[in-house]
């Protein structure tokens, strides 16, 4: 019998391999999202526990990796809606901006903090396709949705972020 | 909006926010995961909440039954 079926069927021994396969694939996907190692790592096991608990959810048919991924988006998701820094902007950075290309290193902590201030969804979105550059196929596929969904979501984390951003005098 | 306003948020944001440039697990995480599933915590079906639930409006409404239902334990 083939691991996925025995996976399928509550099989710890083909869990473990299936573990062993992918870790590194899914820690890889958590970490573009979260950024920081030992997240990604809490992040990884709680994907793995989600996958072992929907094990009978599972076509053995089906693409494990894609599905893993599609968990693993979740749980990092889920992540950044309960672990969102609320930190308020200041109010005099306007004054303290420069402009671009030489932006001041405190500028740039302002915009990563506007951007962390971003609903969870939108930042995801945003940051798979602006900062890793993933491909839209490849986001909608991981988040669930389609091609246009995440167009979508992505003109919405630019529309937020650009007001964000003028608030605070950097104008993108 | 414009692929050039995107390029430009693009490139703000690369410049805050850098690509992570080690994307490698360095540890084997299946001892944590063993410990995860053994910490597996005890479950209460949604069915135990919902007869819960059904007792306590029970009780509520009738308290003469809390005695029948005591005995027959």
């Amino acid at each position: 019998m083939e691991v996925l079926d025995r996976f399928a069927q509550g099989d710890l021994e083909a869990f473990e391999t299936l573990f062993r396969q992918f870790q590194g694939q899914v820690y890889g996907w958590i970490i573009r999202i979260v950024r920081d190692r030992g997240i990604a790592e809490d992040l990884t096991v709680e994907t793995f526990w989600r996958i072992h608990r929907a094990h009978a959810r599972f076509n053995p048919e089906g693409n494990f990796g894609a599905w893993a991924r599609r968990i693993a988006t979740n749980a990092a998701l889920d992540h950044l809606k309960t672990a969102r820094r609320e930190v308020a902007l200041p109010e005099d950075l306007a004054a303290r901006a420069q402009p671009d290309p030489a932006v001041h290193r405190e500028v740039h902590e302002q915009i990563e903090r506007a951007f962390r201030e971003l609903p969870a969804k939108l930042q995801v979105a945003a940051t798979l396709v602006f900062v890793e550059e993933e491909s839209y196929e490849q986001i909608a596929e991981a988040l669930g949705i389609s091609v246009g969904a995440v167009k979508s979501r992505v003109f919405r984390a630019v529309r937020l972020l650009r007001r964000k951003l003028k608030g605070l005098g950097v104008e993108p | 909006m414009s692929e050039a306003n995107n390029g430009k948020i693009r490139e703000l944001l690369r410049k805050a926010i850098p690509p992570v440039a080690d994307r490698e697990l360095k540890r084997d995480l299946w001892p944590q995961m063993l410990r995860r599933l053994a910490e597996r915590p005890t479950q209460v079906a949604w069915f135990d909440w919902a007869l819960v639930a059904l007792l306590t409006i029970w009780f509520f409404f009738s308290p003469e039954a809390i005695p029948i239902l005591l005995y027959h334990l």
